[in-house]
């Protein structure tokens, strides 16, 4: 880089992250090397939380004074003329590919993790959109692209987003200053200097070391490792006597591509009660096997997950149990970032309701309770609150943990009678379709993905659940009936009113009138 | 106190002759206020000028050295009104705001500064908050200044040309006695950059000679017959005056070369985008040197027609910069021209876009458009219409489709969201209702997760904006104001209103104890105690005093109340109007004066419980409906532990506060068990540690045996 040049810098960044200090040291580093330094932003509103941007341009003092004269700098960036663009977010990155600053001329900074964004988290599905399509534009559009995660960085070095950018921009090279000198303005502004020289050097370190390509790619490998569950026909040895013979007949019965996922099944299944409705388990799901002709079992791949999902359904014993367990413990401990050996108290927020009381009950009981007011209300005097219960003291871990003891009784209850009936229905609907449609089958245990929650969540879900299988008879006169019942299911799950559900039921094609 | 705080920044306010001053745009202006004698200053914050406003408060021992009196106006109204101790007595005095909003505001005491004329020069500072990163409707301030006859400048974005322009402006208003509004552009306000600087001066005529010696001039006065003597003044004395004055000062520049068949004018705040236009068309250098005449309108109000004419009489085309519409400067040129009978085209909203922020895009655009019409030979052969015409455009994969809207929203922790969390809720109980809403953080409400709100009438005007709405009706209608918007006006514009016209509706006042969308400043219901202001005056004391019956208080974090009370005014059979304060202090604000003040509490052993929030992703099943009831940033989505499911698990990440409001959500809306406080233990005393060995025995036996019990059917 020429050491004469008029530097054009961007920062894309969300209100927040410390953009407008990142830009200060910006500027402090160029008026430090000799440099004319302006910058602007326009923070307003969007400091709470939204897109902004910040552009700072430097020019050289002694091209000035050899001018005699001061430059006419800019107040925003234009398109084509920006040399670096800084971007804290990865989607950032792909605003300002968006607002054409990034160009042939950019070397592009940007971190990949993401700060998701409330269209995409508000989604009952999975809203989250995949950066993959910003990294390779970018790359294509851009002199150079520096990735590193730098959310990451700033956490292992108890730094700011900001001082982990400012590093990675004295490590990209793309500024003719040294090392010394970015260093050196942190410690002229003397705050928190030690963590932001941590997070400095992180940043610095992150892009200069790492090649872009194989970093990217190294983040996707890691993805998908701990995504899937590895598994091998030797997992029958690991298994302790009392599952083993599970582990041997879902080996044996079921077929190799949908082994893995039944065995993910069944163990989920077998945690959730015991060996033995594990066995139900495999027995239910051995009936798909004639059914599916596919090569790559994709029917009893599907009733496999789902099945195992549908089986282990919530309820308070389940809650109970999951809420109790040592792993839980260390997990708490871990997200909430407590510093070891530190005290750390969990109050749950709980609220169970007659409802729940009652899926405890055996049925008829359960059936006695839920139809007289009286009893309801009798109960509604201890329940139906908003509790907030110390797990982590004896009070509350103790009354957690009888509950969790329960499981024996757990085929007695209410709740259990009124799953598997629905299980078994919904496993006959799955049956009878696969013999005309398997993908539609497929797609009909798929369903189950609607059903999440507690509460009036999970009655909604339900509710949708009900609702397409409804619509079955029409979805099967549609030109692709598995496609169509897929679509319903993602409508269903796009938001909560059901608007988009009801735009999809009447987009089908109408059931021909019967000749 | 503030959102941000100057207390180092001021002491660049001492700087003296001949120094250089390096800062912030909105400090360099206050630094030329200084430099300038100014008697008195006031205003009203909102971005881009509330960092004036900052600075001044912050720098309050300065200018009682120099005995300036400093003023947090009550409104914009309050603060224009001020310049009236100009109209009688030689005192130099500045005002400040948000425009058009705050101008619209301030119109009324304008107009009579205006009419009245003054003695001491008023210099009014508005930030022009257009274009992008703007918060309110797009107009501009250009036709205040015509309708009120105020002369308008609109200096070139350096530090140089802005604090030169404050100087001259005060003059300008003493030589033609008349108020003189200085506009700054967004960017312009937050540049940052230098200028070398002058001492600071102290007024001779001090404004207790003022008050001690007070001066009536009944013709002074907006009442018949002066009323009519004063518009005859502006036209005869007062314009005629201004136009010798900017002739002598020279406030609009002749820059660029000479000669040739074009020109360019530009608005001065225009300035430097055109030159960077023309340096990338390769028609400048960095320093503004370029072969085409620009004649830079410092001065946007009057127009110099016989600088005009000069500039165009040679020409057969001049392309006019004017940003914002209807474009009034190009018409008056159009008029001057026409009345001079002069030849030259006057391009300008015919090649540029009618709407919208002139960047440098849409200038580079315009620019080399109208030199391929009017002077192709100018244009360096790359940038000519027939190679525009031949060059074929490169598909670029267009990532917009992915990239996800982020529009602005409540912060991290923020009190005013289980607001509508809770409003949220009592909908799903008793329908939908009509939202009012007024300006203020609080209108984030009608975006994502929440989608609450009908309309927004301006500051204070909320529960006015719904007022109208008043029938025999099964449905109330809600109005929302915050603290600011309620000692702004809508203590009288909406609650004396709704008290007057026996209204039936509820209002909720969100009291977060500051004015927080314009960072953050004090206000008279602040519960900080401020050593120069008046702070500690309960809002619900003035509402009960203008007779509101039915009355409550909430605590916003307290949802399940919030829900109640909400519900309650919504469906009482108690008619009248039904006001709920909703309170709780502003997160930023409590952040940034607990954290420090926690940090050093733990660093000196001291025992000290932090609170943070989390979720159980054994528990979620990832339907976020706790998400769309609350929408904090720090609370988020990560990818499901369990490989069966599909969908992403809500987490909280490590920027939660701790307040609460996820938990309470998960409490009201009966939502799923997976939420829990914790609250980590630092520096933790002899009970606890003892508490905490029992427990962890007790429990870490139960969690053992069961672990063995579990091994039992492990699979691995």
């Amino acid at each position: 880089m020429a050491s004469d040049q008029h530097l054009k810098i961007a920062i894309s960044a969300l209100g927040g992250q410390g953009g407008g200090v990142l830009a200060g040291w910006i500027v402090e580093l160029g008026q430090l090397c000799g440099y004319i330094a302006q910058s602007t932003s326009v923070p307003g509103v969007a400091q709470r939380t939204g897109a902004t941007v910040y552009y700072i341009e430097l020019f050289p003092e002694k091209r000035a004074e050899a001018a005699g004269k001061a430059p006419v700098l800019a107040l925003m960036p234009v398109p084509g003329d920006v040399d670096i663009v800084l971007a804290s977010e990865v989607m950032e990155a792909g605003r300002a590919l968006e607002r054409g600053i990034v160009t042939d001329r950019t070397t592009l900074i940007a971190s990949t993790h993401r700060v998701y964004a409330i269209g995409e988290k508000i989604k009952m599905g999975d809203g989250r959109q995949d950066p993959a399509d910003v990294l390779e534009a970018a790359t294509a559009a851009a002199k150079k692209v520096l990735l590193a995660d730098m959310d990451a960085c700033a956490a292992a070095s108890g730094s700011i987003i900001s001082s982990v950018l400012f590093g990675a921009l004295a490590g990209s090279g793309a500024l003719p200053f040294e090392r010394a000198q970015f260093e050196q303005v942190i410690r002229n502004l003397g705050r928190a200097v030690e963590s932001n020289l941590a997070g400095f050097a992180a940043g610095f370190e992150a892009v200069s070391e790492t090649d872009v390509q194989a970093s990217a790619a190294g983040d996707a490998a890691d993805a998908d490792d701990s995504a899937a569950a590895s598994f091998s026909a030797a997992q029958a040895a690991k298994a302790a006597p009392a599952v083993r013979p599970l582990v041997e007949r879902l080996l044996a019965d079921i077929p190799a591509p949908a082994q893995e996922m039944a065995y993910t099944g069944l163990k989920k299944v077998v945690d959730h009660t015991d060996p033995r409705y594990g066995r139900l388990y495999l027995e239910r799901l051995t009936r798909f096997v004639s059914l599916d002709q596919s090569q790559e079992s994709e029917l009893v791949t599907a009733v496999a997950r789902y099945l195992a999902l549908a089986m282990a359904f919530e309820d308070t014993i389940r809650v109970a149990d999951l809420k109790t367990r040592a792993s839980r413990f260390a997990r708490f401990r871990k997200d909430v970032v407590a510093e070891p050996e530190q005290i750390v108290q969990v109050y749950e927020y709980m609220h169970p309701r007659v409802e729940e009381f009652c899926d405890l009950m055996p049925p008829i009981a359960a059936r006695a309770v839920l139809r007289s007011t009286w009893a309801r209300r009798a109960l509604g005097l201890v329940l139906g609150k908003g509790r907030r219960i110390p797990t982590t003291t004896l009070r509350g871990y103790l009354p957690l943990y009888a509950l969790s003891s329960l499981k024996f009784w757990r085929r007695f209850t209410f709740k259990y009678q009124q799953e598997n009936q629905r299980i078994e229905k919904w496993l006959t609907l799955i049956a009878d379709t696969a013999g005309k449609d398997a993908a539609l089958a497929a797609e009909i245990a798929g369903l189950q993905r609607l059903i999440k929650g507690y509460g009036d969540t999970h009655a909604r879900g339900l509710g949708n659940y009900h609702r397409l299988l409804e619509l079955l008879q029409q979805v099967e006169t549609q030109p692709d009936p598995a496609l169509a019942m897929r679509s319903l299911k993602l409508a269903a799950l796009e938001d909560e009113e059901g608007a988009a559900l009801q735009r999809a039921i009447e987009a089908l094609t109408p059931v021909p009138k019967a000749a | 106190m503030a959102e941000r705080s100057f207390s180092n920044e001021v002491k660049k306010l001492r700087v003296g002759s001949g120094e250089t001053f390096h800062g912030e745009g909105i400090l360099a202006v206050t630094k030329a206020l200084l430099q300038s004698g100014v008697s008195y200053v006031g205003g009203y914050q909102g971005a881009p000028i509330s960092h004036l406003m900052d600075v001044l408060a912050d720098a309050q021992d300065i200018l009682e050295e120099l005995d300036i009196h400093f003023e947090a106006s009550a409104s914009e109204a309050s603060a224009a009104a001020m310049l009236a101790a100009s109209v009688n007595y030689p005192l130099r005095g500045a005002v400040t705001w948000k425009s058009t909003v705050g101008t619209n505001v301030a119109s009324d005491a304008l107009a009579s500064v205006a009419s009245s004329g003054v003695k001491g020069g008023c210099l009014v500072i508005v930030g022009e908050d257009y274009g992008e990163g703007s918060s309110i409707m797009q107009e501009r301030t250009h036709p205040f200044a015509m309708k009120s006859q105020m002369w308008l400048l609109d200096p070139r974005p350096n530090l140089e040309s802005i604090t030169e322009m404050v100087e001259r402006g005060f003059e300008l208003s003493e030589a033609s006695n008349t108020p003189v509004m200085l506009e700054l552009r967004i960017r312009a306000c937050h540049v940052h950059g230098s200028f070398v600087a002058k001492d600071n001066i102290q007024p001779t005529f001090k404004l207790r000679d003022a008050m001690e010696n007070p001066e009536r001039d009944c013709s002074r006065v907006v009442l018949p017959p002066s009323n009519f003597v004063h518009e005859v003044e502006k036209i005869e004395q007062r314009w005629p005056a201004a136009i010798e004055y900017l002739k002598q000062a020279q406030l609009n520049e002749m820059l660029g070369g000479s000669g040739g068949r074009v020109g360019f004018i530009v608005q001065g705040g225009l300035y430097n985008t055109l030159i960077r236009a023309l340096e990338l068309l390769g028609l400048s250098n960095s320093f503004g040197d370029t072969p085409l005449p620009i004649y830079c309108l410092n001065v946007t109000y009057p127009m110099i027609d016989d600088e005009v004419i000069e500039f165009c009489q040679d020409k057969e085309a001049v392309l006019m910069i004017e940003e914002g519409q209807p474009e009034y400067i190009e018409q008056a040129i159009n008029t001057i021209l026409k009345n001079a009978d002069l030849p030259c085209k006057v391009v300008g909203k015919s090649i540029f876009p009618r709407a919208g922020e002139y960047t440098g895009k849409v200038l580079q655009d315009g620019v080399k458009a109208f030199l391929q019409e009017n002077d192709p030979n100018r244009l360096p052969a790359k940038h000519s219409k027939s190679a525009s015409l031949k060059k074929a455009t490169i598909p670029v994969k267009t990532v917009s489709p992915t990239v996800p809207a982020r529009p602005s929203g409540f912060c991290t922790g923020c009190p005013e969201r289980p607001v509508f969390s809770a409003m949220k809720l009592v909908q799903k109980e008793i329908g939908k209702f009509h939202v009012s809403c007024d300006i203020g953080c609080h209108l984030f409400s009608i975006l994502p997760p929440f989608d609450i709100g009908n309309t927004t009438m301006g500051y204070g005007l909320g529960w006015a904006g719904s007022s109208a709405l008043q029938a025999d009706s099964r449905q109330r209608t809600v109005s929302v104001m915050g603290d600011g918007g309620f000692w702004h006006n809508g203590l009288t514009s909406g609650v004396g209103n709704a008290v007057f016209n026996r209204n039936d509706n509820v209002l909720v006042i969100v009291d977060n104890g500051y004015s927080a969308a314009t960072g953050g400043q004090d206000l008279l219901s602040s519960t900080a105690t401020n050593a120069r202001r008046n702070t500690n005056n309960p809002i619900a004391r003035a509402v009960k005093g203008l007779g509101v019956k039915w009355l409550k208080e909430v605590n916003t974090y307290d949802i399940s109340r919030m829900k109640r009370v909400l519900t309650d005014a919504m469906t009482t059979k108690v008619k009248g109007p039904k006001v709920i304060v909703a309170q709780s202090e502003c997160m930023l604000n409590r952040q940034r004066r607990e954290k420090p003040l926690r940090r050093k509490a733990i660093q000196a052993g001291q025992r000290v419980v932090r609170s943070r929030f989390g979720v159980d992703e054994d528990t979620c099943t990832g339907d976020h409906a706790c998400i769309r009831l609350s929408g904090c940033p720090s609370l988020t989505l990560k990818d499901n532990p369990d490989p069966l499911r599909e969908d992403p698990v809500a987490h909280v990440n490590n920027d939660c506060v701790g307040c609460g409001v996820c938990g309470g959500n998960a409490h009201a809306a009966v939502l799923c068990p997976s939420f829990y406080r914790a609250d980590l233990v630092y520096n933790p005393n002899r009970w606890d540690l003892w508490w905490q060995r029992l427990r962890g025995r007790v429990i870490g036996y139960l969690q053992q045996r069961r672990d063995r019990q579990r091994a039992r059917y492990a699979f691995d």
